[in-house]
């Protein structure tokens, strides 16, 4: 599971050795906004040797490359893709073309390096207004998109609005791509919160986003992914709560009831996929070290 | 009218009597500010004294002027508990035939009480006195707060001049260093530049690996049975140690735990616990910023303790003796718990222990946080290069990749790893450290001995060789 995405410049080497400690269930080692354009070549280097020799904890490996118009796309998958990293983040995507360009480079570096087929997944980087409305299309273009991801900074430029910190004006965009990667059956992130030094104004945002649908929040930085874990951990009521749905159904399956209620509510098949969603979270967040909200 | 001042530093020398071969002594509550240690040696100089032996509680980059001091043959010998690296650097190419002697801040006064040694003419630079000697830290335009170092200097010294920029009128009350230790007091323009005397406020760290780190300190000592009402603490004012008080701050106000007291070198951060409600007691031996300089002057919870008080394993008892939780840095430490805080890893000098392996050993918890490397260099090691703290003094350590529990506390291992937290061997922490950084190479041989570090108690605990510059 990944509730908390940690960006890492892919041009600072001291971050890059110590992003692993953070708790982030990922880190993103980005080659896009985050690096100057003469760093570009010295940071695809690093980010290179980074995924194959640092020790992350466990921590999932996302590479933000540089957009499909840009000349940096292809460098950066031809030298990032042999490392085997789990997912490409796919800036500025717009369409479900841009997926299958991207999904096609992968299918011939994956088959040039000897990976198994698929091995790369991808998350697309929603971050225009073109992108929003394809939303749904982007995210069933292929098998191998895992995630929508919003972007705010630039979709609130690309909409000629100003970026808030309430995030009104990014409100259809957040219920739009919840809803499409729902329907597509896929994960969807949220904005990082760029105030640094806001906690509460942080836990405000991550919490909204929680109760939209979203099943994480990526951060800028390392200070915020304790609250973001938080916000997006199953609780120990919750905890408890579902496996009490799981012995009810239990039970009612060894007496041979159909219908199984639970302090007086009847457990539809909803609320029994919630339940194993939870237990199996809390699973993955106990045995990497967490702990539960 | 009676008075025991005299108009200048030469003059109070001279009435002194300091002689070729003499011992002097300076503290180091003025820091890298202190402009006294230096105007004292200048007019040493001047006069033509030679051969004498530096005692200062700690020297910093400020003192640099004393390196030609010795070059000159002024001085011969240096007795201290810290050394900043821009004066250390010099020591370490072999500046001084004699080597340095490094005690402890607990060792110094025990070993000035038991006359091992023992000082001829103590300057004790204050930021207020009255014409009879009774001084302070805590007014003035240099006021610094507390002015514990220099008790045991002020109690033992054969002849004590003090130094000040604000004369008092007789009698100064609230004094740290009463008359009965005084023979002359000096009035000079400025004893130290406020700027580098305190800073405004002890910043707390924004550095995510120090935060880390600090997190983790927090949650040992709150599973380490040691955290209930009456609960005792010291930490620096360093990034990882100073943001341990934050996170266990949290922790005690969330779970309505009073402690006894905090002691040691006190920030503003520990004031605030103080004054809501963390401590009952504040016990300074140093104060590391404006606030706690304020609050040592105002609340009379907030108390000044002398050198040995605070830490002599030579007096019937000190505070160290009750302390719970001790949170201390390293510059390295080895898979011994060894800690290092005197060289850098090139075996070169830049610090000393200062109170490190007092508030080790005294302490039922001495909790080491330390990054597992510092650019390219690992901090666990095989080997430190200088022991300053015996490993069997450490209890644990903390580093971003988890913590490490000294196999001699076992206890402590089994109560950590029952609250959930996972316990990693030192040697997977140095593994881990090493996967990035390599394995560094070892030092060449070092060369004469050039610094002995003598432990709290007086024995020779490790001695530091000679690196020239170009190594």
């Amino acid at each position: 599971m990944r509730r908390s995405m940690l960006f890492v410049p892919g041009n600072t080497p001291k971050m890059m050795t110590s992003c692993g400690f953070f708790g982030a269930d990922a880190v993103i080692f980005d080659l896009e906004d985050a690096v100057s354009p003469t760093e570009k070549d010295a940071a695809r280097d690093l980010v290179r040797y980074a995924i194959g020799n640092l020790h992350l904890c466990g921590s999932e490996v996302i590479v933000r490359v540089n957009s499909i118009e840009t000349p940096m796309f292809h460098a950066d998958l031809s030298a990032i893709v042999p490392q085997d990293p789990d997912l490409i983040m796919l800036p500025k995507t717009c369409t479900a073309d841009d997926i299958q360009t991207l999904a096609q480079t992968l299918d011939h570096l994956e088959a040039d390096n000897d990976l198994p087929t698929e091995s790369v997944g991808i998350i697309a980087l929603i971050e225009t207004a073109l992108g929003v409305e394809n939303a749904f299309q982007i995210a069933s273009a292929s098998p191998r998109v895992k995630a929508l991801f919003l972007g705010a900074e630039d979709l609130s430029a690309d909409l000629h609005c100003k970026r808030t910190k309430d995030g009104f004006e990014i409100r259809y965009a957040r219920t739009r791509l919840v809803m499409a990667a729902r329907a597509a059956g896929i994960d969807v992130y949220d904005t990082p919160f760029t105030d640094v030094d806001d906690d509460e104004g942080l836990c405000a945002d991550a919490a909204l986003a929680k109760s939209l649908g979203f099943t994480g929040k990526a951060s800028i930085s390392p200070r915020h992914l304790g609250n973001i874990n938080r916000c997006f951990s199953p609780t120990q009521t919750e905890v408890d709560y579902a496996n009490e749905v799981l012995e009810a159904l239990e039970e009612g399956k060894r007496q041979g009831r159909g219908a199984v209620a639970l302090h007086g509510k009847m457990i539809d098949a909803p609320i029994a996929a919630r339940a194993k969603r939870t237990l199996a979270d809390a699973e993955q967040i106990l045995k990497r070290g967490g702990t539960l909200a | 009218m009676n008075t025991k001042l005299v108009k200048t530093i030469r003059e109070a020398i001279t009435l002194a009597g300091l002689k070729d071969g003499m011992t002097i002594s300076f503290h180091h509550h003025l820091r890298n500010g202190d402009y006294v240690l230096n105007l004292v040696m200048d007019e040493i100089a001047a006069m033509g004294i030679r051969d004498l032996t530096v005692n200062a509680s700690a020297l910093f980059d400020a003192h640099a002027p004393l390196l030609d001091h010795i070059r000159n043959r002024v001085v011969r010998k240096v007795q201290t508990n810290y050394i900043s690296a821009g004066i250390g650097r010099h020591i370490s190419a072999g500046l001084m035939d004699e080597p340095v002697e490094y005690r402890t801040h607990g060792g110094r006064p025990r070993d000035i009480a038991l006359g091992i040694t023992p000082i001829d003419v103590a300057f004790i630079a204050a930021p207020c006195s009255d014409r009879m000697g009774n001084c302070t830290g805590k007014y003035g335009r240099s006021a610094c707060g507390s002015l514990g170092y220099a008790f045991p200097d002020a109690m033992y010294a054969k002849k004590v001049i003090v130094i000040t920029d604000e004369l008092a009128e007789y009698p100064l009350t609230g004094w740290s260093i009463p008359e009965i230790y005084v023979d002359y007091v000096v009035q000079i323009d400025a004893i130290g530049d406020p700027a580098g005397i305190v800073s405004g406020t002890t910043r707390m760290t924004r550095n995510p690996v120090a935060l880390v780190m600090a997190h983790t300190a927090a949650r040992v000592i709150q599973n380490s049975g040691l955290l209930h009402d009456g609960f005792s603490f010291q930490t620096g004012a360093g990034g990882a140690t100073l943001a341990t008080a934050m996170y266990l701050k949290q922790i005690m106000l969330r779970d309505q735990i009073h402690g006894s007291y905090a002691q040691g070198g006190i920030t503003g951060y520990l004031v605030d616990m103080l004054n809501e409600g963390c401590f009952r007691a504040l016990l300074d031996v140093q104060c590391f910023d404006l606030k706690a300089a304020a609050s040592i002057r105002d609340n009379p919870n907030h108390c000044e303790v002398g050198a040995a008080q605070y830490a002599s394993a030579g007096a019937k008892s000190s505070i160290m003796d009750s302390l719970d939780v001790a949170v201390l840095g390293a510059t390295e430490i080895d898979t011994d718990f060894n800690v290092n805080v005197h060289t850098d890893s090139s075996g070169r000098i830049m610090g000393g222990s200062g109170g490190h392996s007092d508030a080790a050993a005294g302490s039922k918890l001495s909790i080491i946080t330390a990054p597992l490397f510092r650019g390219r260099l690992p901090i666990v090691r095989d080997h430190v290069n200088c022991i300053s703290t015996p490993g069997k003094d450490i209890d644990v350590l903390v580093t971003q990749a988890g913590i490490a529990v000294n196999p001699r506390r076992e206890d402590l291992r089994e109560r950590l790893t029952q609250a959930g937290m996972q316990v990693l061997e030192i040697t997977r922490l140095r593994a881990l450290a090493e996967q990035i950084t390599g394995t560094p190479a070892p030092l060449p041989p070092a060369g004469r001995v050039i610094a002995k570090v003598i432990g709290r108690d007086g024995t020779l605990l490790d001695t530091i060789g000679e690196r020239k510059e170009e190594e």
